[in-house]
């Protein structure tokens, strides 16, 4: 069997002297979407934070498997270098560029291939044909990304003045215009009304098949996890505490035990999702 | 919203108009002056009557000026509430702004040209049809290329002002009305507006605070005279190496703190700028300390000298085209390269913002994490604004010195940082038109009130706090984008 | 060491301490605006500029009343001085930065800068632009220290100086950390919407934290004016600056990090001016700054900012 994408081993996340994440294992793989779930404060933020490169994990191995660069250790890559190298990640909190068009905010994504073509803005300057063909790809992508995602009307808007539910779609679009291996999306469908959701899983199931990435996906809502995952790793206090497909961690005692304290296992799903939602709630504007 | 009732108003303006007597008191009320028997306190009541009284009548008709402003307010919004309402005022306000560019330039040449006053409004009112006739000619020939204009009236109309503005600066040292104080003055409004854009490039774009700008300016200017001084370099080789150096002092500040965020930017730009005057100050042996450096040579056009003797190898600019030598002609030409420096400074910034470099740096000013997540290096980004402002920073202080034809440290204490800052917060953030409009405020306000000039620096101050109450985003605070998605078959 | 290379030394420490006492009272008026509203009241440097002229002519006034009394002179000045000074404070932030609450983070400090450009003219134009000499309020000193080859003394002013501001200091951090006041200040630093919901004046809580910040400027301006016996219109740029880099140097926000800051830079700058150079002793100052912050971002004592994602 060959390498999966992505591959954590033994990562630990220590804060002073709380132990956010705890020696997590997990890996994800290329077109396959990958769940991350676990009650409020479990560590998942901490662990995308540490897979790209916002936080220096205590200890552990993130080990990507790039197409050509061969096996790249993320944790020693510079923060920004991370996204370079495939992995990119939505944010809890949305964070666009509030004051810049949707259409802007897509281009910003694309600024690594630009830059390089726009040979560090001279020939940028000096409006050089091969400038102007890489830019006008660069709409065009755009241009498919804010289609693909019903963003056209909006294009030219302010990002900071859109919906929220648009505003996630934004994000969502802005890191697939980085061409992403792996993209990390951190709760995309908190603060989503039962309709978006749907929206949401139906594009990220699209996504998956047709560009075949790998999609690594925090979430609350239990009924778009278990829909559209491959495979789900729960996690809590910081340890892992179990793996499997949707139905094995639809019936894992341990899970349950950790959701409600109690084995209920016909009605997990809608509790949860009931029980995460009011959480979720008083938890507004936390990161 | 009910209008407030008189007796409230009264009571308003009595208290504000008591409050006002407190100040008074200590400042306006007494004062000391210096005897031979020490400090003695001498006092003037009737000022005090006067400022409580200007306090209460002028409390009582803000008060009803307001109410009057809310009324009208609420019965528009009753009437709808939609963002087009929004729009509208902006377009007002951008109006009233170039107003009172268009406003100010002839009471101020009324006031100090030696010419009559119909002939600026004359110039203006030809520069703004010109401006406005050109519009409307792209807006023919634009289609007719198949090139579709989209742009809004508000655009139309800024781009007709900045059309009418250049002109207007471009044929002002041959008016006949321009003397030589209305040509230096030209050009000093340049050079602020170059240093504005500078400013606007680090605090504006990539919305990294600097209250030390003019340390640049005084590398520019130093870089000048010093270079001149020591190895005879002239303007022509000194113009980019100004600019060069400040932008290398540009990098090495933005070493230290790139880890900050701002208000710690604040005042660690803020020390470098006093450490650059206290340096220059001291340094007796280079930079000649407080007595400065003088003798700065003049720009030469191609080998050609401005000066009534040219210096050795160089032929003057009055002998080989035979105009006959005036000191003006020197002045024009300078303010000719200046303001060729600041069109390309304009363009170029303009042009970098639809760039990557560019969009990086708005997107460094709107979110520094998600820029990170997006593979963006957030140090590249800062060092690069920090050494492009630098940049036009060290041209304008090559200019400055050129102009001078002498530096001295007095030049560049925090004052300039202050004033170049407001140039850019005060047009609004990010945008260029604000920084000409508010660079013309910044300079003529104070040459207007020379009648005054005890009082013109307290007007300045109170100026300043009135337009940051009245518009906190700046005069022209509506961001342009770099770049529309047209619909296709939409 | 030898002897009178002790004494030198602890020379510069007392005059380092006096002028470090005065600058973290000026620092703590920063430091408590910015803790409460984010914002650099640029014209802090002015407030005590004010609290100064007020000094010297309360003093002047005073003396041609014949009130001699140093004691009943100094707290009438003190009083006085407290009370104009608060009453500009207040009034500043009333009509330059209330307006401005929840606008675009520059806009308050280009309001701050233009109240420090009116200000700064509105007293030169009222008080002429001369310096004003002040007779010495309080003379003589104490010698620590006489024989072995060096004398040490304190001066009396110096002495009052420190022990003001100690005592000044004290009472702050008591009324910070005890009263209704201080709770409601902490409450607003947190999270001023949250406060305001919970029945607390936030207008006049910030507004006090103006008036607190405006009365230690006042007393340093009085003791400025007796320590060196010479003011102009001018002070208030110098001072504030040095005070502020003081506040940041501490940790801005931070009380005890003001003083710090406060002491640390005074100083830096007797030391410096001392042994090395007075041109640059604020070379050095800011030299101190940037390296502190290179290590520590949010100064010695500011509670580091974690950046959460
Ligand atoms: N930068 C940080 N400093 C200190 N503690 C942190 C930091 N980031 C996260 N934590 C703590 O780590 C734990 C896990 O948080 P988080 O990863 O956000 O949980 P989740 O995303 O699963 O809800 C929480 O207790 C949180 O308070
Ligand atoms: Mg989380």
């Amino acid at each position: 069997m060959s390498e999966p994408l992505l591959n954590v081993t033994g990562l630990t996340m220590r804060f002073g002297g709380l132990v956010a994440v705890d020696g997590v294992n997990l890996s994800a793989d290329t077109g396959r979407i990958t769940a991350l779930i676990g009650p409020n404060g479990a560590g998942k933020t901490t662990i995308f934070n540490c897979l790209t490169g916002f936080y220096k994990p205590t200890s552990g191995e993130l080990s990507l498997s790039h197409p050509t660069r061969g096996k790249v250790s993320l944790q020693t890559l510079p923060g920004y270098q991370v996204a370079r190298h495939g992995v990119v990640r939505t944010f809890q909190n949305i964070r666009l560029f509030p004051r810049m068009t949707v259409l802007e905010n897509l281009l910003v994504a694309q600024h690594v291939g630009l830059m390089r073509k726009s040979v560090l803005g001279v020939a940028g300057l000096l409006g050089l044909k091969g400038w102007r063909t890489a830019q006008k790809e660069a709409i065009e992508r755009a241009r498919f990304w804010i289609n693909r995602l019903d963003l056209a009307a909006v294009a030219n808007e302010e990002a900071g003045n859109l919906s929220y539910g648009m505003q996630r779609r934004v994000e969502i679009a802005r890191a697939m215009n980085t061409d992403p291996l792996l993209l990390c999306l951190d709760e995309p469908a908190a603060g989503l009304n039962p309709r978006e959701t749907a929206a949401l899983g139906e594009l990220l199931q699209g996504i998956r098949a047709e560009f075949g990435i790998g999609i690594l996906l925090i979430e609350h809502d239990m009924k778009l996890v278990m829909g559209i995952s491959d495979h789900i790793h729960v996690v809590e206090y910081g340890r892992k505490i179990a793996e499997g497909t949707p139905e094995q961690i639809r019936t894992d005692e341990r899970v349950i035990k950790a959701y409600l304290g109690e084995p209920d296992e016909e009605e997990l799903p809608a509790v949860v999702a009931a029980d995460i939602a009011e959480v979720a709630a008083g938890e507004g504007d936390r990161v | 919203m009910a209008t407030v009732a008189l007796p409230t108003r009264l009571k308003d303006a009595a208290i504000a108009a008591g409050l006002a007597l407190v100040l008074a008191i200590p400042f306006i009320g007494l004062f000391t002056v210096s005897t031979d028997q020490g400090l003695v306190v001498n006092s003037r009541w009737s000022w005090v009557a006067w400022a409580v009284g200007l306090v209460f009548a002028g409390r009582l008709l803000l008060g009803a000026g307001r109410d009057a402003l809310a009324a009208r307010a609420n019965r528009k919004n009753n009437e709808h509430i939609d963002l087009t309402n929004h729009h509208k005022n902006n377009r007002i306000l951008r109006g009233i702004a170039i107003g009172f560019v268009v406003f100010i330039v002839p009471v101020f040449f009324l006031i100090y040209g030696g010419a009559s006053g119909i002939q600026i409004i004359l110039a203006l009112v030809i520069c703004l049809l010109i401006g406005f006739f050109l519009d409307i000619l792209g807006g023919f020939v634009l289609p007719a290329l198949k090139k579709v204009d989209r742009s809004s009236v508000g655009t139309r109309l800024t781009r007709a002002f900045m059309v009418a503005a250049l002109l207007f600066a471009v044929t002002l040292p041959f008016m006949p009305y321009s003397d030589r104080y209305i040509i230096d003055l030209g050009t000093t409004v340049l050079i602020y507006i170059l240093l504005g854009l500078g400013l606007n490039v680090t605090v504006g774009l990539a919305g990294l605070l600097d209250l030390g700008f003019v340390a640049f300016y005084a590398i520019g200017a130093y870089s000048f005279a010093l270079l001149s001084k020591f190895f005879g370099l002239d303007f022509w080789v000194c113009l980019p190496l100004s600019g060069l150096i400040a932008a290398g002092f540009g990098v090495l500040l933005s070493l230290p703190i790139l880890r900050l965020r701002g208000d710690y930017l604040a005042i660690v730009t803020l020390g470098f700028g006093e450490i650059t005057r206290i340096v220059i100050l001291n340094w007796q042996g280079l930079t000649g300390g407080p007595n400065g450096v003088s003798g700065i040579p003049r720009p030469g056009l191609f080998g050609l000298s401005f000066e009534r003797r040219p210096p050795e190898g160089m032929v003057s600019f009055h002998e080989v085209t035979g105009i006959g030598f005036s000191g003006e002609h020197r002045l024009m030409f300078l303010y000719l390269i200046v303001l060729a420096l600041v069109c390309l400074a304009a363009w170029v910034i303009n042009r970098l913002r639809a760039l990557p470099v560019g969009r990086a740096w708005e997107a460094l000013r709107e979110d520094e994490i998600a820029c990170r997540s997006l593979g963006i290096n957030p140090t590249a980004s800062k060092v690069s604004a920090y050494a492009i402002g630098g940049m036009m920073g060290g041209f304008a202080g090559c200019f400055f010195a050129a102009r001078q034809g002498f530096v001295s440290p007095e030049s560049f204490g925090f004052i300039e940082s202050a004033l170049i800052l407001a140039i850019v917060v005060l047009g609004g953030m990010g945008s260029q038109v604000g920084v000409v409009i508010a660079a013309l405020f910044i300079v003529m306000l104070p040459e207007l009130g020379r009648e005054f000039a005890d009082y013109r620096m307290i007007v300045f101050g109170l100026a300043m706090i009135t337009i940051m109450v009245w518009r906190p985003g700046g005069l022209l605070s509506t961001r342009v984008p770099t770049v529309k998605l047209d619909q296709k078959g939409a | 060491m030898d002897a009178s290379a002790l004494g030198t030394f602890l020379q510069y420490l007392i005059n380092g301490l006096t002028l470090g006492a005065i600058y973290g009272l000026i620092a703590i008026g920063y430091t408590m605006v910015y803790g409460i509203i984010r914002m650099i009241n640029f014209a802090h440097g002015e407030i005590y500029m004010i609290g100064a002229f007020v000094a010297v002519t309360t003093f002047s006034l005073l003396a041609s009343l014949g009130v001699t009394a140093v004691p009943l002179a100094l707290l009438l000045v003190l009083l006085v001085s407290i009370f104009f000074t608060a009453a500009y404070g207040w009034t500043v932030e009333r009509i330059a930065y209330r307006p401005l609450r929840g606008a675009p983070k520059l806009a308050p400090l280009i309001s701050a800068i233009g109240m420090s450009i009116f200000l700064q003219n509105y007293v030169m134009q009222t008080q002429g632009s001369r310096p004003k000499p002040l007779a010495p309020v309080m003379n003589g000193g104490i010698t620590l220290w006489n024989g072995d080859g060096f004398t040490l003394s304190i001066s009396y002013i110096q002495l009052f100086i420190i022990l003001l501001t100690l005592v000044l200091m004290l009472g702050f951090t008591q009324l910070i950390g005890r009263t209704a006041l201080g709770r409601a200040q902490r409450a607003c630093e947190q999270d001023r919407t949250m406060a305001g919901l919970l029945g607390i004046n936030v207008d006049r809580t910030i507004s006090l934290t103006f008036v607190m910040g405006a009365t230690l400027a006042a007393v340093a301006g009085v003791l400025v004016t007796m320590y060196y016996g010479v003011i102009d219109f001018y002070i208030g740029f110098l001072a504030g600056m040095k005070a502020f880099t003081a506040a940041v140097l501490g940790g801005i926000g931070s009380l005890p990090g003001a003083m710090l800051g406060g002491l640390l830079i005074g100083l830096i700058e007797a030391f410096f001016t001392g042994y090395i150079s007075g041109a640059y002793k604020d070379v050095a100052s800011f030299s101190v700054l940037i390296a502190v912050l290179v290590f520590r971002p949010t100064g010695l004592l500011g509670r580091p900012d974690i950046e959460k994602v």
